[in-house]
Formats: structure tokens, C-alpha cells, sequence
């Protein structure tokens, strides 16, 4: 009895160590990352909080560090953002709804899942291509903001469709037949019960989606997006730049002041990214808040 | 209680289809400007050439290319823009070939390029009836730089340069590029293969354009290689001359001898050619139906008269004034 007592406590003694271990490695795991980015931020900061002022959001680029500024690109990144949203948000929402929703079970639409997890890993420069083939070429759109934005919602659509798809499945069932037992129509029960209640769940799959697409350059250069545009665009036809081509550019001069400009660039592309973030972020709130119980 | 829920559900669920309602009605507006601005938007350039050349121009100039003679262009657009407001010129930075791509399809007027066009690239364009207009804008001195730490090298041949970068090359030590270097590890530096520099390089020094050792540190961005060899003891490393003049301090720069003596890049060497064989030509091509627009033929004429000063500010070094000349005569 007694030996079996104290080979139970050595055991305890073990396991909570272990316990101990693995919660420890989890907050290094953490921190890790965190110290990273931390590094990362206050290295950018420290370089060019100095350079963001007015002048800089209100100056078109120009070859001199101190005169260049960075309104095209941030214009560029607002217009391009908000068509990709406007693009992939209803077509990504409707088709998750509908696989989720409508679809039947059967091969085609396994097919059609598999290929759209696949889409999501595909290389942004493929998508580059078939926007230059399709967008740019075929439907001559040119190097407008509307075809760079066409070609970001393809980009961040398999992201968008499949967060969607796992919030929707994540509301539980009895909620749709509870609604159905009421006698309220597929539809009905889909846009009141089960995609108010999915929404947080979508909101965050847009985020990711929108995040993503803010920090892309390849597919752009590859659709003929510019560097030098000293307008802002004023319609979706518009010719067109955005902060990361313009942060890579000037972080890759060789005059040393262009660093500068490139870190404070830097700043700027994180705020327009936290703005963007918080307004999806509140809207989440707000559903969450006033949509169930 | 109840009544207040069901009526923050039932707000919710209006706000709910509002931003579905809007979200649609925005994606309906922007189709439908696309379409309406593309066509005005391909009616302008056809109906411009009508005016005669007046002081003040309008219209709108499309460059690509060439991310190396990219500051160049951006800097002549950049004053252009303050004699000729009305006329929108853009630059982007698709690489040189494909730029040459682009403008063969139409979608520019001028391709900035860091080296001379291909054959090939020549019958694409005539394949579309698409006639490319050379321009030189400017010279380039590729430098071969060591650390500076390095004290024993000074100058290097061509021949040296071949028997480190040549395919195939196994020298991975100092003692093995010529007798007498001490025994030290040999590390390289250079830019990736999709750069015109590596193209230019690998062509005078091998003998063949894209053919070089693969195993060197290869980065995209010139200003990786400036810290990567001001950090290793043992480095070798080639860029563009400007990338060396800005950081003097911690590069030691080499001459290069291609049998007729040691020769060091500055402005001068570069100049009159006396650096060779990295002394490279900067280009700018320009379509031949779009040089007959007035405000692409005052860009161009504003490239050749104002770019000599504007070259020297960015990095790069001037050609004689006989080549602006020269090119100057192509507009006429």
C-alpha cells in the first residue's frame, strides 16, 4: 500500500514538472514570436517615425529622399483594397453559403472542395499571370486598379470561401432545424439564424484575406502595376502603385536616406493595416454583440 | 426584455442584408464605371495626335522596365512633370525583358533597359509592326568589391574573374585566384539570375549571359550584397557603381585589368570607357508609332537635353555629350 502511495506521488511529482515544462515552453514559443516582432517594430520605428508627417503622406515620389513622399502608393493601396473587398467578399460569402448551405454531398462538389484549399496554396505570381492573361489582355482592362483588384480577389477568394465554410459549419444544426421546424424557408433560416451567427467567424476569415492581399507584390508588378505615378487614382481605370512596391523600391536604392523613406513607407502600410483590422474587428464585435443573445 | 432582443435581432438583421445590399450595389457601380472609363480611356490616344505640338502638352506617357535605369526615368518624369503638368507620365518596374515584353504587346510607349534589346525580343515587336527606337541615357560601372579587411588584393584580370565566376569554377579559396594570395576562404556575392546586372556580368566576364556559378549568395536587392560584404572577411562581390560610391566607407573597391592595365571605376573610367569590360550602357526604347505623339516626343527630347545632370544625381554617369547629341537626332 504504502509503496504503491509513494510510487503514485513520485508519478505526480513528474507529471506536474511536466506540466510546469510544457506550459513554460508555451509562453517561450510565445514570447519567440512576440520579441520578434518586437524587434521588427521597434527597429522600423525607431528609423522612421521622424520621416511620417504630412509631407510625406501628401508627396508623390520623387528622386530626392527628403522630397519623396508617399501619396500615389497609399491612395493606390486604399482603392485597391477596398474593390478586392467589394470583389471577394459576396463572391466568396456566396459560395461558401452555397457549399455549405446548398450543395449536395456528392463528388463534384469534394471535387470542387479539394481545388479550392489547393487554390489557397498557389503562388501569388501565378495569380500575376492569369490576371495579366485574363484581366489585363483579354477583357483590356490595362493596368488599372480594377484589374489589380480583380486579381487579389482571386487571390484571397479560396481564403475567404474556405473561413467562411468553417464558420458556418461551426453554428450548430440544431439551430437550422430549429428554424425549419418553424416553418422558415432555407433562406430564411440561412441569412437570420445561421450567418449572423457565423459572422464573427467570417469577419476574421476576411481579415486574414485582406491582410494577405495588402502585402503583395509580385502578382502586381506582373499585371504592369507602376512605381513612378504622380496622380492618385481617381477611378477604378486609373493606372496605379502601392506602398509595398514602393517600401521594396526605396528599401533598395542605394542612397542611404531612402532607407528612411522605406521604413517610415514601413509605418504607414502597418496603420493602414490596423485601421483596416479594426474596422472589421468592431463590425465583428457589433454583429456578435447585437445578433445572438 | 424579450421585445428589446428581438428588436436588436431584427436591427441587426437589416444591417445584416444593408451590407450585402451594398456590397453588391458597390461591386455593380465599379463594373459599370470600369467599362464606361475604359472606353473614353482608349478613345484619348487615338484622337491626341491631331493637335499641333503647342507649347503646353496633354496626354499620357506609359514607361516599364529596367529597375536599375528605373531611377533615372523617375527622376526626368519627375521634372517633366513641372514644365508639362498636363502630360501623366508613369514608370513601373517589370525588369527589362519584361518590359520588352510589354511595349511588343502595346502596353507601353517606353522600355527602360540595362542592356541592348535581343534579336528575338526586336522580331516580336516587328511581328506585331511595333518598331523599337533606341536611346542611350547613360553608363553604369559594374565594381568588384572586397571587404576591407582585405589587404592583399587590389586589382584582379579578367581572366581571374572568369577562373572564380565561370560554371563550373571549384575556386573556394583566396590562394587558388592567384599565387602569393594568402589561405582564405573565398565567399561571393552577386545579384540573382532575373537581373540585367547578372546578365551583363556573366556575359563579358564568361563569355555567355546567365552562365555562372550557382553557389554564391545571390540576393535581389544590391543593398543585402553591401552588408553581406561588408561583414565577411573573405567576401567577393560585383554591383552596380552606384551601390559603391554610397558606401565607400565600408567596401574596398578593385580594379579590374583587361590587358592593358589596372583600372579602378569612378566617373572618369567609366566615362570614356577606359573601365572595360563593366562599363554597361543604360537604354531607353521607345516605340516608333508612339515617338510620333508630341507630348512622347517632348518627353524624350526633355529625357536627352535634362537627363545628363539628372543621371549624376541618382548614381549613375553621364554619356558624352556626343551620344545625347547623336541620340538627340533621332527625333528629328
Amino acid at each position: 500500500m504504502t509503496v504503491s502511495q509513494a510510487h503514485f506521488r513520485r508519478r505526480l511529482l513528474l507529471r506536474r514538472a511536466a506540466g510546469i515544462a510544457f506550459a513554460a515552453l508555451c509562453v517561450a514559443a510565445t514570447a519567440a514570436a512576440i520579441a520578434a516582432l518586437g524587434v521588427l517594430l521597434v527597429q522600423v520605428a525607431a528609423k522612421g517615425i521622424d520621416r511620417v508627417g504630412w509631407d510625406f503622406l501628401n508627396a508623390f515620389p520623387s528622386r530626392k529622399p527628403e522630397e519623396a513622399g508617399i501619396k500615389a502608393a497609399l491612395w493606390g493601396t486604399i482603392w485597391l483594397m477596398g474593390l478586392t473587398a467589394a470583389f471577394a467578399v459576396p463572391l466568396g460569402l456566396g459560395a461558401a453559403i452555397y457549399l455549405e448551405e446548398y450543395a449536395p454531398r456528392n463528388w463534384l462538389t469534394r471535387v470542387i472542395q479539394v481545388n479550392i484549399a489547393n487554390l489557397a496554396g498557389v503562388p501569388s505570381i501565378v495569380y500575376g499571370l492569369l490576371g495579366l492573361a485574363l484581366f489585363v489582355r483579354a477583357l483590356e482592362l490595362e493596368r488599372s486598379v480594377l484589374a489589380g483588384s480583380l486579381t487579389m480577389a482571386l487571390l484571397v477568394l479560396p481564403i475567404v470561401i474556405i473561413a467562411s465554410q468553417e464558420a458556418l459549419r461551426a453554428v450548430p444544426n440544431s439551430i437550422r432545424e430549429a428554424g425549419w421546424a418553424l416553418g422558415a424557408t432555407r433562406s430564411q433560416v440561412v441569412f437570420r439564424q445561421v450567418v449572423p451567427a457565423a459572422l464573427p467567424g467570417i469577419m476574421t476569415g476576411i481579415i486574414l484575406a485582406l491582410s494577405r492581399a495588402i502585402g503583395e507584390t509580385a502578382p502586381l508588378i506582373m499585371i504592369g502595376a507602376l512605381l513612378f505615378v504622380p496622380f492618385t487614382p481617381s477611378g477604378p481605370m486609373d493606372r496605379f502603385t502601392v506602398l509595398p512596391i514602393q517600401i521594396f523600391n526605396w528599401a533598395s536604392r542605394p542612397q542611404k536616406e531612402f532607407q528612411v523613406d522605406a521604413a517610415a513607407g514601413i509605418i504607414v502600410l502597418l496603420a493602414v493595416l490596423l485601421a483596416m483590422n479594426s474596422v472589421a474587428i468592431v463590425l465583428r464585435n457589433r454583429f456578435q454583440a447585437g445578433g445572438r443573445r | 426584455m424579450k421585445f428589446l432582443r428581438r428588436m436588436r435581432s431584427a436591427i441587426s438583421e437589416s444591417r445584416l442584408v444593408l451590407l450585402l445590399v451594398v456590397a453588391v450595389a458597390a461591386m455593380a457601380v465599379f463594373v459599370a464605371c470600369g467599362d464606361d472609363d475604359s472606353t473614353s480611356a482608349t478613345k484619348t490616344p487615338g484622337g491626341a495626335p491631331t493637335q499641333t505640338p503647342g507649347p503646353q502638352l496633354s496626354g499620357s506617357i506609359n514607361g516599364d522596365g529596367s529597375s536599375t535605369v528605373f531611377p533615372i526615368s523617375e527622376a526626368v518624369a519627375e521634372e517633366f512633370r513641372k514644365v508639362q503638368p498636363g502630360v501623366d507620365v508613369v514608370v513601373g518596374i517589370a525588369g527589362t525583358g519584361g518590359g520588352f515584353k510589354k511595349i511588343c504587346n502595346g502596353e507601353t510607349d517606353f522600355n527602360d533597359a540595362s542592356r541592348p534589346v535581343k534579336d528575338a525580343e526586336t522580331q516580336a515587336c516587328a511581328a506585331k509592326n511595333i518598331e523599337l527606337v533606341e536611346f542611350q541615357v547613360a553608363f553604369d560601372g559594374l565594381s568588384v568589391l572586397v571587404n576591407p579587411a582585405n589587404d592583399f588584393a587590389e586589382c584582379l584580370t579578367v581572366a581571374e574573374l572568369k577562373s572564380i565566376w565561370q560554371p563550373g569554377s571549384t575556386i573556394k579559396n583566396w590562394k587558388d585566384v592567384r599565387a602569393g594570395f594568402p589561405d582564405m576562404p573565398l565567399t561571393l556575392y552577386g545579384p540573382d539570375t532575373d537581373s540585367g546586372t547578372f546578365d551583363y556580368f556573366t556575359e563579358v566576364i564568361n563569355g555567355e549571359a546567365k552562365a555562372s556559378r550557382p553557389d554564391y549568395t545571390a540576393s535581389a536587392d544590391d543593398n543585402t550584397l553591401v552588408q553581406g560584404i561588408a561583414g565577411d572577411d573573405n567576401a567577393l562581390g560585383y554591383f552596380g557603381f552606384a551601390y559603391y560610391e554610397e558606401n565607400q566607407d565600408k567596401l574596398k573597391l578593385l580594379g579590374v585589368d583587361a590587358g592593358s592595365g589596372c583600372v579602378q571605376p569612378s566617373r572618369e573610367t567609366i566615362l570614356d570607357e577606359s573601365y572595360a569590360p563593366l562599363s554597361r550602357p543604360l537604354f531607353v526604347y521607345v516605340r516608333g508609332d508612339a515617338l510620333e505623339r508630341p507630348e512622347v516626343k517632348a518627353f524624350m527630347r526633355f529625357y536627352l537635353e535634362n537627363g545628363k545632370q539628372l543621371v549624376g544625381e541618382v548614381g549613375y554617369v553621364e554619356a558624352p555629350d556626343s551620344v545625347y547629341q547623336q541620340e538627340l537626332a533621332k527625333l528629328k
